[in-house]
């Protein structure tokens, strides 16, 4: 049986397929999955296509952000109110991979790949995952990511997250050894809220440090209530692989991306671009 | 930007050419831009088959058993291809020019000997269907040893991974299990040399990555001919390796193509035609056989990998009087076109050096790796970049500038190269000049007015009494150590040998040259004297045949 | 498996095709409609080799899916020409010899015509990220980003 597609109008339709069909994948843009078909990695099964506009939704304007799991990466760099994810957004391959991959893909794309969804972790976001009859359940991004690794997490309908407290407080790096389009070595993503020069409720996310993107925890304690001096970065660098468990693959080994990341940290907690 | 320089070798050039240094569109360009440029996939058929195989995810096995059964049962399959179903089930690339042994099956039989060998073809109607039919091919297999490393599958007892080759070399003169060179007396040389350092270098397998996979369509044509569109750099090589796999006439096999989608070496190996043109025949319908992306990268064939280790004689003043180069080319399990690549290595050796003694010893290894193929520089890049990282330790040992220390030691129009042809037309001290003048590198005086034109020949032009071997006796591994026997020279005994007027020693202008203690030198004499040769001293060398000469009429394109 | 009917429209001419429920956009274009511009080099998305335009978006035929466009308007190297006069940058690959073997070609142009579309000035590094995604073995992309430039250039001096 060759891959079927089938085409849904509403969300709650979709839902209900994947639930009966283990085999049936929704698809976003498709540059996983019909990269998978073409090497016969998928060779059966069924392709869903939901057309529901909700997937599509930018909600970008106030100080909560809403975007639908269906936004592709070029819909986000079209969008002056979402400047701060631009980066994250123009990291993802060359643009004709970014008119097509969208948010909700980039949310299961398996590691080196995740550039976006380490933005979002640092952003704090939740998944809104379809929850049956028209209901929806809100999850933090991190708990689904952890679903993820074990498998089955449902339809995501959008991410939420507030906007970043300002120019400056949101900061992303990723680090290719291709320019200007290549698969990450790793990805830095970093909130940094400061109060009267001291950071309140910092994040910071990674990617391609462990099977799915992770928060550097460590990191965020050391930061906590300090001003970004040498001292508080030099601390930061020393925890910065903490709970980190990156892989060899192609890109790099798990050696090189181990000693690379307290430089990288290093270099965006100061402010230096690479 | 290009430029032309007419001070150079300005009478040996006629200016008034019509095309050489003129732009010229290419007559290609048109189809190019258009999308109009025919590639061997950019055919269409009706009732076009896709055809592809089931590789081997062992390096290493033999095949209990193959079942093939569910594959036949499935959606849209209309053939299977096995080993059997292969007239010639067994061939090498060069045995059109007679050149090596049968080594290489199409489909394996009852080994394989790489991961990702072919071992079924499976042609459905779509190739999605075809890929989802090879994975229920069944095959069993006993795992064996392997071997990756070429020092390593050269020892004695080694897994042996091509049977027809069993002491993992490719055979050379059908009597030796290496090609060699050998001009002077190197070891003599070393004895007396001021310095003396050997390293060692190596290059891992390169990918060519031509944008355009390999791949062909063959189709039944009128009167049991088959038409078939190939992606094959090298058409005709093509066709007459289809038609001895499949033991066709030739002429029953009308190829098509010539524009290949980027090729760099990559496309000579005739990786698709033979099951393509086998399963139209087979199936009396158009076949397309295209590798996928990840096929490619992972078993199309590479550059090899290629291992060199060089011991040089070096004098205080500058002069190489010893060259050794030892070189180890990782065929892979096949032979392809590696056993040629090393021919051409032993022909790069020296490198464009004028050298009083060399010797120069080249295996061609077989290993558990997916066989190796020609690319860019096919055999000669490895050597020299290798000789060229050599040359710039030599000049640092002895205090020398780089470029100096190249304009030196370069060969000069009618010296003796070390196999025994005069060298002609040699420009290298020129291109140095250049080199350095665009580089704002200061040479000295001395550098700078030296030519290729002047200095050579002469003494520099006489073939030395030679050190002669036995060593590498195929199936006799332990004679690679065996004892050397003098050759005399063929033109007067070695002559003292000349220097080109002296180059000053360099007087760094950049940055002193630290002490190099990391570079064992040999003081002179501390190595015993090897064995004196006893009579019958052997007859003079046989005039020179070398093997590249032999390949030149079938290999003059570019790679 | 039941084949799907799309229509689009191609180079501007409305076509209504069968496909495989999976099939390419490069497969239908390639194989269901004959436009053999376009090419495979890798199913992955990694050569752009496959480049066409969907909407006037840069996409990659190799994974887009053709039930996804349907009603679109899909542009490739094929109909860039106007009957035998060359695109601006038809012209420009032929002068800075932007090609060798010629595969990357309908790829690089339709990167190319994605960028120049809208934005039709461009400095160098915008050339340079415009054909990010597009890979050629045997030119060197200077040619090429020198052809983009100057067909943007002589546009440019067109509309002045
Ligand atoms: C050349 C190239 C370069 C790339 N470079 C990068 C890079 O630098 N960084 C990076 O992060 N990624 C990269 N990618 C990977 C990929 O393009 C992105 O991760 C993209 O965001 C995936 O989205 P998609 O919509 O194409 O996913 P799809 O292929 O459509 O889907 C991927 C998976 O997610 C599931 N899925 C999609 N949407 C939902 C949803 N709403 N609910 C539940 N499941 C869903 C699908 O079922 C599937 O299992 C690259 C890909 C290519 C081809
Ligand atoms: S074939 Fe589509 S990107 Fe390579
Ligand atoms: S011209 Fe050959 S790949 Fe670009």
């Amino acid at each position: 049986m060759p891959v079927n597609v089938r085409i849904v109008q509403g969300l709650q339709e979709a839902a209900e397929i994947l639930a009966a069909d283990r085999g049936a994948r929704l698809l976003g843009g498709g540059t996983l999955l019909v990269r998978d078909i073409n090497e016969g990695v998928m060779t059966e099964g069924t392709l869903l296509r939901a057309l529901d506009p909700v997937l599509l939704a930018i909600n970008a304007g106030g100080a909560r952000i809403e975007l639908g799991a269906g936004v592709t990466m070029a819909m986000v760099l079209a969008n002056r109110d979402l400047s701060y994810l631009h980066a994250p957004a123009r990291g993802i391959g060359g643009p004709a991979v970014r008119t097509t991959a969208t948010i909700g893909g980039n949310l299961f794309a398996s590691t080196p790949y995740g550039d976006f969804t380490t933005a979002l972790l640092a952003l704090d976001a939740v998944v809104t995952l379809h929850a049956g009859f028209g209901g929806a359940r809100v999850m933090p991004l991190e708990e689904m990511l952890t679903n993820r690794a074990r498998g089955g997490v449902g339809l995501v309908i959008s991410v939420g997250f507030n906007r970043p407290a300002g120019a400056d407080a949101f900061r992303f790096l990723k680090v290719a050894r291709v320019r200007p389009k290549g698969i990450s070595v790793l990805s830095i993503a970093a909130h940094l809220p400061q109060n009267a020069g001291r950071i309140s409720g910092a994040r910071i996310a990674y990617g391609a440090m462990g099977p799915t993107p992770l928060r550097a925890k460590a990191v965020e304690r050391v930061l906590e209530g300090r001003g970004l001096d040498a001292a508080t970065i030099a601390a930061a660098k020393t925890a910065a692989l903490e709970g980190t468990q990156p892989a060899t693959d192609a890109i790099a080994s798990e050696w090189y991306r181990r000693e690379v990341l307290p430089v990288h940290l290093g270099r965006l907690l100061a402010g230096e671009t690479s | 930007m290009l430029e032309f320089r007419k001070d150079l070798f300005a009478d040996e050039r006629d200016d008034n050419l019509h095309v050489i240094g003129k732009g010229e569109q290419r007559q290609d360009m048109l189809g190019h831009v258009t999308g109009r440029t025919r590639f061997f996939d950019d055919h269409g058929f009706d009732g076009l088959l896709h055809l592809k195989v089931v590789r081997s995810p062992h390096h290493h096995a033999r095949i209990r058993s193959i079942d093939v059964s569910a594959a036949e049962r499935a959606p849209g399959v209309k053939r299977v291809i096995r080993a059997q179903d292969v007239p010639v089930n067994r061939n090498t690339l060069l045995s059109l020019i007679g050149f090596g042994k049968d080594d290489e099956p199409t489909l394996a039989v009852d080994k394989v000997r790489y991961k990702g060998e072919p071992i079924v073809a499976v042609i459905a109607d779509s190739e999605p269907e075809a890929m989802a039919a090879a994975k229920l091919v069944r095959v069993s297999y006993d795992p064996l040893p392997t071997v990756f490393d070429v020092q390593e599958a050269l020892k004695p007892g080694a897994v042996v991974v091509n049977e027809t080759y069993p002491g993992n070399y490719f055979e050379y003169h059908d009597k030796y299990d290496h090609q060699k060179l050998r001009f002077g007396d190197v070891e003599a040389a070393f004895r007396t040399a001021d310095h003396v350092i050997e390293e060692r270098y190596q290059m891992s397998p390169i990918e060519h990555a031509s944008t355009e996979t390999n791949g062909t369509i063959a189709a039944p044509e009128t009167n049991d001919r088959y038409v078939v569109h190939s992606c094959a750099q090298g058409l005709f090589f093509s066709l007459g390796t289809t038609a001895k796999i499949l033991a066709l006439e030739s002429n029953r096999l009308h190829f098509i193509g010539g524009t290949v989608g980027g090729g760099f070496g990559g496309k000579v190996d005739s990786l698709t035609e033979p099951l393509a043109v086998l399963g139209a025949i087979l199936t009396g319908r158009p076949v397309r056989y295209v590798l996928g992306r990840e096929e490619e990268m992972q078993f199309g064939s590479p550059r090899g990998a290629e291992r060199h280790v060089i011991k040089d004689g070096v004098m205080r003043d500058g002069r190489i009087v010893a060259r050794q180069i030892t070189s180890y080319f990782d065929a892979g399990a096949y032979t392809r076109l590696t056993s040629y690549g090393v021919v051409k290595c032993v022909a790069h050796m020296p490198g464009p050096y004028t050298i009083p003694n060399v010797r120069g010893d080249a295996y061609c290894v077989f290993t558990n790796r997916v066989p190796a193929t020609a690319m860019r520089g096919f055999g000669v890049t490895g050597v020299d970049f290798s000789i060229e990282v050599q040359m710039d330790k030599l000049a640092h040992l002895v205090g020398i500038d780089p470029m100096e220390f190249r304009i030196l030691n370069a060969y000069r129009d009618g010296d003796m190269k070390a196999h025994r042809r005069v060298a002609h037309n040699t420009a290298l001290i020129e291109c140095v000049q250049v080199a350095a003048q665009k580089s704002n590198w200061a040479l000295s005086e001395t550098a700078r007015r030296a030519s290729s034109l002047s200095g050579g020949g002469g003494p520099r032009a006489a073939i030395p009494p030679t050190v002669t071997d036995e060593s590498g006796r195929i199936g006799r591994p332990e004679t690679r150590q065996a004892p050397p026997q003098l050759t005399p020279g063929a033109a007067a005994p070695l002559p003292a040998y000349q220097a080109p007027p002296a180059v000053p020693v360099h007087q760094p202008p950049h940055q002193p040259v630290p002490p190099l203690p990391n570079y064992p030198s040999q003081p002179a004499g501390a190595a015993p004297l090897p064995p004196v040769p006893t009579p019958p001293v052997p007859a003079p060398p046989a005039p020179p045949q070398h093997g590249a000469a032999r390949f030149s009429s079938v290999f003059t394109r570019r790679r | 498996m039941a084949r799907m009917p799309v229509q689009f429209r191609l180079n501007g001419s409305d076509r209504a095709v069968f496909v495989e429920p999976a099939e390419t956009l490069l497969g239908t274009i390639r194989r269901g409609l004959g436009d053999f511009a376009p090419k495979f080099g890798c199913g992955q998305g990694t050569c752009g080799v496959c480049t066409v335009l969907v909407d006037g978006e840069p996409r990659l035929g190799c994974l887009t899916l053709s039930v996804t466009c349907e009603g679109r308007s899909i542009e490739t190297a094929s109909g860039l020409a106007d009957g035998p006069t060359l695109h601006p940058l038809q012209a420009a690959f032929m002068e800075h010899f932007a090609a060798q073997c010629g595969f990357c070609t309908p790829g690089m142009l339709m990167a190319a015509k994605a960028l120049l579309d809208r934005n039709p000035d461009p400095t160098r590094v915008e050339v340079v990220e415009a054909i990010a995604g597009n890979v050629c073995r045997c030119t060197g992309y200077e040619p090429i980003i020198n052809a983009i430039l100057a067909a943007a250039q002589q546009r440019g001096a067109r509309r002045a």
